[in-house]
């Protein structure tokens, strides 16, 4: 059983859903990435998204695309990402690790070394934002030979006929975006949300996360209840963003007040 | 060329390029109904290079494609259904005729450029003059058709990238008309430096919104559009300037420029009763440089020559060269050459010219430059400043800084070829938004 599915396993078995935060590569530089990479677990994070920067984030809304910029500012890459990874895994052997991000970074690597390596770094599990099944034929077998799942995004747009076709070759977990639109910027209601998941559940025994849109902990409390898990990003890193002296340097607050955020959505999500 | 009127079977259709329909002979006369037949003839053939993309918008081996969000991909497949419905429906190209022809101005002259033939010493040159259209560009083929979908489609918001504003001018003129929302994205930096085209779209009622991420130029401007679009999808139709972004808008784009080069195709022999040699054209994105190639994609004798925008030079660092100095990559929906570093960041590119300056190419170009069929090659800022100069000066046309990278190259090579030769430069746009750029280099001040 690989490690992502070990967890909403055990989590369900605890009866409750997963907080999944976000955190991107080398923002504001690396070692204050790896710090907060290496304390979230202890802060609630129940499985991790790590971004890989791209200059192009044409998905993403402002938050995001400011985090990829000073990422790649302080130099973030493939392999310095998997670095992080792979030092996060000396002290943590459980919690899911998901590289998120775009495809041209990864082809640039090379796809088969790519799976090679970010499995071997200590990955779980991968979300590609523009890389829809029509176009994961090339990233399919080597990522099965190494282990690692590819989660599939799944839309308030994708009718049923699409869904099939989706949810096919779909392991690890289901992405539900919540939204049409850009990460960051609005937000589904609990009714849109609960309106949304019968069809899901009746096409995938996989978990289902939602993201997009989750900003506070009552947020991701109802999100990780009416499915299996909560993605949180932008409002992580808005956080950060806040923190950071006027050249975009981590300042002493910057972990603090990110991991205390994190706190106060782990405890909603467990209901403590 | 004997006019042949007879409707063409509707299961061709479909296989078949955009062409004005035949029976429209009251609106689109003589000319564009042999052009279509010779389009039509010519896509049918087996083994044709005129046939791609794929069903899943793919160009050789995995140029292409449709590399976007989940949230998007039911639109796409919605636009590409619709696309086929339209182009197998002669009403639409009736209609579609009809705006060419009364409304774009089509179709544009070859002109014989008689003085600039005189001054190279050597190869015929003769001109297509898209700066004739309305707006004063090629573009306003593309978003014609683009416009009469989404009208079909009952979208009421368009949404539009722009680099040097032709794009987006052309765009707010057709809301204008249909009386449509429009919201243009352009770079920062190209809203400063195309001051008179951000001013038109703003007396067209179009909403402009500079773009300040990144160096602020058309790459930006497209992220943006694709955000708002992936926003607003329930009322909003992305209208694609160029001949890239994910199927189907490069081979869409592809099928409503390729008006360009079926005028060609009939201008060329009557005037001497012959297809031309060479063809010359600019490519940014590639939509003039498509119009004018597809047509002729399937006549060997003919040489079809790409020219990017070198910058101040191909290894300079400061480049839009994509196809001579970038390598395959995926970026804004498609799979193609990209300006990037070797962590598959993309590079910013740079060009004089506003139009140009994209790290990127259609994925059409890119494949035509793989097997070999298309010539790609670079002319500098320096070159093209010289070139507009001369046009300006020997033919009387003022051209967009774009089209005078093609002049350049033609320029060049025009000497080293015999005067039998045929060569045409495709005039994809006029040079009046580019005075102030032209003035700043020459060291005028206006």
């Amino acid at each position: 059983m690989s490690r992502i599915a070990r967890r909403f396993a055990a989590l369900k078995a605890e009866g409750r859903g997963a907080l999944i935060p976000y955190l991107e590569a080398c923002d504001p530089d690396f070692d204050t990435s790896l710090a907060l990479l290496k304390a979230m677990p202890e802060a609630g994070a129940d499985l991790i998204e790590i971004g890989m920067p791209f200059s192009d984030p044409s998905a993403d809304g402002p938050i995001i695309q400011l985090a990829a910029r000073r990422g790649l500012k302080a130099g973030a890459t493939m392999p310095r990402l998997f670095e992080m990874v792979r030092s996060f895994r000396e002290q943590d052997a459980d919690t899911p690790i998901i590289l998120m991000g775009y495809l041209n970074p990864i082809e640039a690597y090379g796809i088969d070394r790519f799976c090679v390596d970010a499995a071997a770094a200590g990955i779980d599990g991968l979300i590609i934002v523009d890389m829809p099944p029509e176009e994961a034929g090339p990233m399919q077998a080597p990522a099965r030979a190494a282990g690692l799942d590819i989660i599939r995004l799944i839309a308030p747009t994708t009718d049923d006929a699409r869904l099939k076709l989706v949810l096919n070759h779909a392991s690890g977990f289901v992405y539900y975006v919540s939204i049409t639109g850009i990460t960051g910027t609005r937000s589904a209601s609990d009714e849109d949300l609960r309106a949304a998941l019968p069809r899901l559940r009746a096409a995938t025994d996989l978990p289902i996360a939602i993201g997009f849109g989750i900003r506070t902990p009552q947020q991701a409390a109802s999100a990780s209840r009416i499915a299996d898990g909560a993605v949180v990003a932008s409002a992580l890193l808005a956080t950060l963003a806040e923190t950071l002296d006027g050249e975009g340097r981590a300042t002493e607050r910057t972990l603090p007040d990110v991991l205390a955020q994190l706190r106060e959505l782990g405890a909603a999500v467990r209901g403590t | 060329m004997r006019v042949n009127r007879r409707l063409p079977r509707m299961d061709a259709l479909d296989k078949h390029c955009y062409t004005a329909r035949p029976d429209t002979s009251a609106a689109s006369g003589g000319l564009n109904t042999q052009a279509g037949m010779a389009a039509m003839t010519d896509g049918a053939r087996v083994n044709s290079l005129r046939s791609g993309p794929d069903a899943s918008g793919h160009f050789g081996d995995g140029l292409g494609g449709r590399f976007v969000a989940e949230t998007l991909m039911p639109l796409l497949l919605e636009l590409d259904a619709a696309y086929k419905t339209a182009k197998a429906d002669p009403a639409f190209h009736k209609e579609l005729a009809y705006y060419l022809k009364d409304y774009v101005g089509r179709p544009s002259p070859l002109w014989f450029a008689q003085r600039l033939t005189a001054e190279c010493g050597g190869a015929k040159i003769y001109m297509k003059r898209e700066e004739l259209n309305h707006t004063g560009s090629h573009k306003l083929n593309n978003v014609m058709g683009q416009i009469l979908l989404a009208h079909r489609m009952g979208r009421t918001r368009i949404v539009a990238e722009t680099g040097a504003g032709q794009h987006g001018v052309a765009t707010a003129t057709v809301c204008a008309l249909f009386g449509m929302q429009c919201v243009i994205y352009m770079g920062a930096t190209d809203v400063a430096r195309q001051a008179p085209n951000v001013f038109r779209m703003k007396l067209l009622g179009a909403e402009v919104v500079p773009v300040t991420a990144g160096a602020g130029t058309l790459k930006d401007a497209m992220n943006e559009a694709m955000r708002d679009w992936v926003a607003n999808i329930h009322n909003t139709y992305f209208l694609v300037g160029t001949v890239a972004g994910p199927h189907p808008y490069p081979a869409m784009v592809r099928d409503f420029q390729s008006v360009i080069g079926d005028e060609v195709k009939v201008q060329m022999h009557e005037a001497e009763g012959r297809l031309p040699d060479v063809i010359v054209a600019a490519i940014g994105g590639g939509s003039n440089a498509m119009g004018i190639f597809h047509p002729f994609l399937d006549d060997p004798s003919v040489k079809l020559i790409g020219v990017e925008a070198a910058g101040h030079g191909l290894d300079s660092g400061k480049t839009a060269a994509s196809i001579e100095r970038g390598s395959r990559g995926v970026l804004h929906g498609n799979r193609t050459y990209l300006l990037q570093d070797e962590n598959g960041q993309i590079i910013e590119a740079h060009s004089i010219s506003a139009g140009l300056d994209y790290p990127g190419v259609g994925p059409e170009h890119s494949w035509l430059h793989e097997i070999g069929r298309a010539e790609y090659v670079g002319v500098t800022d320096d070159e093209a400043l010289e070139a507009f100069q001369t046009c300006t000066r020997t033919e009387g046309i003022i051209p967009a800084l774009e089209s005078a990278h093609a002049i350049a190259h033609a320029v060049k090579i025009a000497p080293t070829l015999s005067p039998e030769t045929l060569l045409v430069i495709n005039i994809s746009g006029r040079g009046d938004k580019d005075i102030f750029t032209v003035a700043e280099h020459l060291g005028v001040k206006l």
